[in-house]
């Protein structure tokens, strides 16, 4: 197997009495979904959060393409590749479709204008609908403030806008949760796309059947530790099950 | 936030598609809802009641010359709170900082003495800096030591007025050159007083600068989800530092437009500019809770009160009913917008 592209050794991380991780392994390779899953309380958000640069571990190591590197912001992630689909999707609920998906990330005018500042929002505009268009999201008004939409439209929102930026690894906090049939078929096709890119996905979901059809590979967490990671291909949903509430053996098969 | 939410609604729309509002009657839709329409729509009628009761008093070109140069003062902080409030901050220091930065200058151009341009620059100059230092002072409390804007605020409200007063030991500083009132003060370019051509030209650079550029737009996204913005790589605080400071800044414009208009500092005289700033802002369709708002919108909401006030003297009617009035456009506006909020709430959940 390739090495991997980003990798956490021996991640910890306490809030007050609680420990939510001790001591995470995780790697994810390029060109490869890795599915992180496990009950609630078992440390998946607050791993993704430490590897994503909004929370920043106590303790352990993270290793990326081959070297040791700090995550200490989200920019800090960004200026890796690393983009990231967060559960509560984080975006601008007053703001329209295009500034959410180029928040931060604003386009200007070329010339003079732009060194004032001034905003390229036919551009944004412009790119934003491409965005959509590639991810089948149908938004009739792209105006809209994103508080205007519904769930699963501003789901699609979050979701193109880690799409649209990411080179190296993408997290995706429950991406579909919100999602109708058609909708989570295309963010599914999406997933495919990119990892056919030489992108790592890492998908965090309580979908299990979707986690069978989408991941290369299975890592489960359970109380804040890894307990398995399975090759998709080679297990079934029942053995998954078993490792996230605690019923097998611990299976190291990857 | 301790609202009582009826449930049921999150049950029917699971999942749907529904608000997905189409084109023109979308926007259509959205524009009448916005509370700067119907502001501006009620500044016209009070506008077009006044001019038919009492039209050759009021709807002349001396009197709505003598309204705008009166609300200049206001407008300039106001435009400064618009980018306070859409950050759902606030900033309750403008009126003690306009007194501390007039308070400034003048000493300043006391100090540099004479009747020349060069103790009028040097003094505009210091009250600018001492407007501005304030609203760094503000931005650096709230981002770095974390106390709420409210407070923060509050507490520089008083420091700057009691400062003042300790550098004036209470009494107004008279003697300010004479030039600056008959020029800048009372003076006119074509017709239009030079302190309403500043507001205009601050109002103008602030709606520019709030619609069209990427520190408007990060105003706009920090109000709206502070969170959000931190990850999309914004610098929250220092942006946030930006806005407090232009506030400061603003609120030395409308100290040195004070100054220049009554050529001296009037430092009893500003002790609720804060709340008619903020009334203004809301009234003109801003959001307390951040986000939403526009300058066009304040421009609106200043002049509401601004044209009660000389109507009401016109009429002969005790112009304190302006100050009741207000109150009561001012309630019905935050209840508007918080009906808008609480149904887009509904909608937010899935």
């Amino acid at each position: 197997m390739t090495e991997p592209l980003l990798e956490s050794r021996g991640i910890t991380k306490s809030f007050g009495g609680v420990r939510a991780l001790r001591g995470v392994d995780f790697a994810v390779h390029p060109g490869e979904v890795a599915a992180l899953v496990g009950d609630n309380g078992a440390g998946k958000s607050t791993l993704v959060k430490i590897l994503s640069g909004t929370l920043a571990p106590d303790g352990g190591e993270i290793w990326f393409e081959g070297r040791r590197v700090a995550i200490p912001t989200p920019v800090a992630a960004r200026d890796l590749g690393i983009e990231t689909v967060y559960q509560d999707l984080a975006l601008a609920p007053e703001l329209d479709p295009a500034a959410n998906l180029f928040l931060g990330r604003e386009l200007v005018r070329p010339g003079p204008l732009g060194r004032l500042g001034f905003l390229d929002k036919a551009a944004m505009r412009r790119r934003t609908n491409k965005a959509f268009a590639d991810l089948g999201i149908g938004l009739q008004d792209t105006g809209a403030m994103v508080a205007n939409l519904s769930g699963g439209q501003r789901q699609s929102v979050a979701v193109s806008r880690a799409a649209t930026w990411v080179s190296k690894v993408v997290f995706m906090d429950e991406p579909t949760a919100a999602l109708g049939v058609v909708q989570s078929g295309h963010v599914r096709d999406l997933i495919r796309r990119v990892r056919d890119s030489g992108i790592a996905v890492v998908l965090i979901s309580h979908n299990m059947p979707e986690v069978m059809e989408l991941a290369d590979r299975i890592e489960v967490l359970r109380l804040g530790v890894r307990v398995a990671r399975y090759r998709a291909a080679d297990t079934t949903m029942e053995q998954v099950i078993a490792a996230m509430t605690g019923a097998l053996e611990p299976g190291e098969v990857a | 936030m301790s609202e009582t939410r009826e449930v049921p609604a999150e049950a029917q729309d699971e999942g749907a598609e529904a608000p997905a509002r189409t084109g023109l009657r979308g926007t259509l839709r959205r524009r009448l809802t916005e509370t700067t329409t119907w502001t501006f729509l009620i500044l016209l009628g009070i506008v077009a009641g006044f001019a038919a009761l009492r039209f050759q008093q009021f709807a002349t070109v001396f009197n709505f010359r003598n309204i705008a140069a009166d609300a200049s003062g206001l407008l300039i902080i106001a435009v400064g709170m618009t980018f306070v409030i859409i950050t759902a901050g606030i900033d309750l220091s403008v009126g003690s900082v306009l007194v501390f930065s007039g308070v400034i200058a003048a000493k300043v151009m006391l100090a540099v003495g004479g009747e020349g341009w060069g103790a009028i620059g040097a003094g505009l100059v210091a009250g600018l800096v001492a407007g501005t230092a304030w609203g760094v002072l503000n931005g650096l409390l709230i981002t770095k030591a974390r106390v709420p804007p409210l407070i923060v605020t509050l507490g520089t409200f008083g420091m700057a007025l009691g400062s003042a007063l300790l550098i004036t030991g209470g009494i107004d500083v008279r003697g300010v050159p004479l030039r600056l009132t008959t020029t800048i003060g009372i003076g006119q370019l074509a017709g239009v007083p030079y302190v309403v051509l500043i507001a205009a030209v601050v109002t103008a650079v602030g709606a520019v600068t709030l619609s069209m550029t990427r520190f408007g737009r990060y105003t706009y996204a920090i109000g709206s989800n502070a969170e959000a913005a931190r990850r999309a790589g914004i610098n929250v605080d220092r942006h946030l530092i930006k806005v407090y400071a232009l506030s400061g800044f603003l609120a030395g414009v409308a100290g040195m437009v004070s100054l220049a208009r009554f050529a001296t500092t009037t430092i009893g005289g500003h002790s609720t500019d804060n709340l008619a700033a903020i009334a203004a802002v809301v009234l003109g369709g801003t959001s307390l809770f951040g986000g939403i708002g526009t300058v066009l919108g304040t421009v609106v909401g200043v002049f509401i009160p601004a044209v009660l006030q000389n109507g009401f003297v016109i009429l002969g009617v005790q112009p304190f009913w302006q100050q009741v009035a207000v109150g009561a456009v001012l309630i019905v506006a935050v209840y508007i917008d918080q009906l808008k909020r609480r149904a887009q709430e509904r909608g937010e959940r899935r």
